[in-house]
């Protein structure tokens, strides 16, 4: 395939955001407000950490790629895609749910448009991932609408929340100049440009209904970068983390 | 998890009134002839006091085993190592987390609120399974924790399923059955470390050696000193004794250490062959009570961790009282 390189580079993007908001999500295991929350975000850890292993499992096995968990536990920070918006720590749980919210929201849209990939794989893929992420949706929008309209505190964080993610979470929207034109040609996707303004189409009505205001998106600027590599500092104590173990001795078996 | 039985009992728990202590007796009779039929006593139905003070204690117990149980394991959820192993950590972490929350279910319907029970937790008041006051400190530890604490669990769960009260036997079944599937993760990834490089060999040995102690400790006091034993039995709330849950762990797991060619740090462990009954060395039960009374090495970790968790929450719970509320609109 000719544009062997743009599907890696789309899929690198897709799979290190996954695996780093699904190692993100993990963190909240045990530590939730309530413990419907601990389970609801530690079975989104899981699909999410899921879906990045299926996508670096498309690398290896149709593009040539290494294995998945080398090629996700020992790969330098630089060589990571993610957006900055993952990388964030959790902070407290209304940036953790309105990231959620919003990433998913644009997972989903991103998905959907790959059901009618001419790049077979992600045909497969999102018809798996689809039913996931309708809960992960049903989820976020509810806890947002919830939050939203239960008292004064509980309004201005999510209000507070919502002003400072929406530049990063324009971010994942971020085109790599050098493939993206090749992508939309080859009918890989619609490309991010599409996929932003769907995106924006779908969180829309979920902020009316929560009584939020989005900020007018025309004067934000989105928080470009991870996609050439260049991080948020959090990102590095991260992936060391996240090798500790297996980078004790990478040849071993775990 | 984690029952880790009967390890504890309030020493500030309200003193009842005179006549509070008094069951009437006819009731009493009919209820221990229930139980003695062996039928399962439900929510609404009569029972003695003393019955549900101890079902409260021991359920609200092993809830918070659950909770805190996750804690040690949780913290090695973002270190495991590659994707297997880690996406198996999560789900059996989660799954703890959704026992904690079966048992607090099955609690409250004997009276007590979730919040109640939490508030004792942190507060110091209800305790929990003295095993997870210690630390988890490498990856092998988790292996550990994963097979033999697992496993430790499932003998005493097992036993308690088949106890009196209808709620806590169901949701021990359920346990049971996941806690058999957490088993056989921890002893699929103590075996590749068993079977692995020396290094990790010499790290699910370290692990073993560090936890031996905790886990005779599990199973609470021998028979012999152990108190209010005997009506419990009757009633169905205690369905075997400490010493009979440790051999049984012991017949069952020790060979399988033992085949894998790792050691235990108990000269004294040894099957005997005339009473067919394991022997081993007394482990220390003055550090058991050390470490119940909270001079653990991670007592006040777990506890602050906890406490940190639900002063973040905060916000979210008082939310959740106010379904439906608006926000005040400003008047001008």
């Amino acid at each position: 395939m000719s544009n062997n390189a743009a599907l890696k580079d789309l899929i690198i993007k897709m799979a290190d955001d996954e695996l780093i908001l699904g190692h993100r999500n993990s963190e909240w295991t045990g530590l939730g407000p309530v413990m419907e929350e601990d389970i609801a975000f530690s079975s989104m850890a899981q699909d999410k950490i899921g879906h990045a292993w299926a996508l670096y499992r498309i690398l290896h096995e149709d593009l040539g790629g290494e294995h998945p968990d080398r090629f996700a536990f020992i790969r330098s920070e630089k060589a990571f895609q993610s957006s900055h918006l993952v990388e964030l720590p959790n902070g407290e749980y209304d940036f953790s749910l309105m990231r959620h919210f919003l990433f998913d929201q644009a997972e989903t849209v991103r998905y959907e448009s790959l059901q009618n990939s001419s790049f077979a794989p992600f045909q497969l893929l999102s018809k798996k991932v689809k039913g996931e992420l309708k809960y992960h949706t049903l989820h976020a929008d509810a806890w947002i609408m919830q939050l939203s309209n239960a008292g004064e505190e509980s309004y201005a964080r999510m209000q507070t929340a919502l002003n400072n993610t929406i530049a990063l979470a324009a971010g994942i929207f971020e085109a790599s100049p050098e493939h993206e034109a090749t992508l939309i040609a080859d009918k890989v996707y619609p490309g991010e440009k599409e996929l932003y303004h769907r995106w924006q189409e779908r969180i829309y009505p979920v902020l009316v209904k929560s009584s939020l205001n989005l900020p007018d998106m025309s004067t934000i600027t989105p928080v470009y970068g991870g996609r050439q590599g260049f991080h948020t500092e959090y990102l590095q104590p991260l992936l060391k983390e996240m090798g500790e173990v297996f980078n004790l001795d990478t040849e071993a078996s775990w | 998890m984690y029952g880790g039985g009967y390890i504890f009992d309030e020493p500030n728990g309200k003193q009842l009134r005179e006549e509070q202590q008094h069951d009437e007796p006819e009731k009493l009779a009919a209820f221990e002839e229930r139980i003695a039929r062996g039928e399962k006593i439900e929510p609404g139905d009569w029972m003695p006091v003393e019955y549900r003070r101890q079902l409260i204690r021991l359920i609200e117990q092993h809830a918070h085993s659950e909770v805190i149980g996750a804690l040690p394991e949780g913290t090695w959820i973002t270190r495991a190592p590659g994707f297997k192993r880690k996406l198996a950590l999560i789900a059996k972490v989660q799954d703890e987390i959704g026992h904690g929350q079966l048992l607090y279910n099955a609690a409250e319907t004997l009276g007590k609120s979730r919040e109640a029970m939490i508030n004792d937790m942190l507060s110091g008041k209800s305790k929990y399974s003295n095993v997870f006051n210690y630390p988890a400190e490498t990856w092998a530890d988790v292996t550990v924790i994963g097979f033999l604490i697992d496993a430790a669990a499932i003998v005493n769960q097992v036993a308690n399923a088949k106890g009196s009260y209808g709620p806590y036997c169901r949701a021990l079944e359920r346990i049971c059955y996941e806690e058999s599937f957490h088993l056989k993760q921890g002893h699929d990834a103590f075996i590749e470390l068993a079977a692995g490089t020396p290094a990790q060999r010499d790290m699910v040995q370290d692990a073993l050696n560090r936890w031996w102690q905790p886990i005779m400790h599990f199973f609470g006091p021998p028979d012999k000193s152990s108190q209010h034993s005997e009506k419990l039995m009757q009633w169905k709330v205690k369905m075997a004794s400490n010493d009979e849950m440790r051999n049984q762990f012991l017949e069952s797991y020790v060979p399988k250490i033992w085949e894998l060619g790792l050691t235990l740090p108990d000269p004294n462990l040894r099957k005997n062959a005339d009473t067919g009954r394991w022997e081993y060395s007394d482990p220390d039960w003055d550090e058991f009570f050390r470490v119940i009374n909270g001079g653990g090495p991670c007592n006040e970790e777990r506890l602050r961790v906890r406490k940190w968790a639900e002063e973040q929450g905060r916000w979210v719970r008082k939310a959740l009282m106010n379904p439906g509320q608006k926000r005040a609109m400003p008047v001008a």
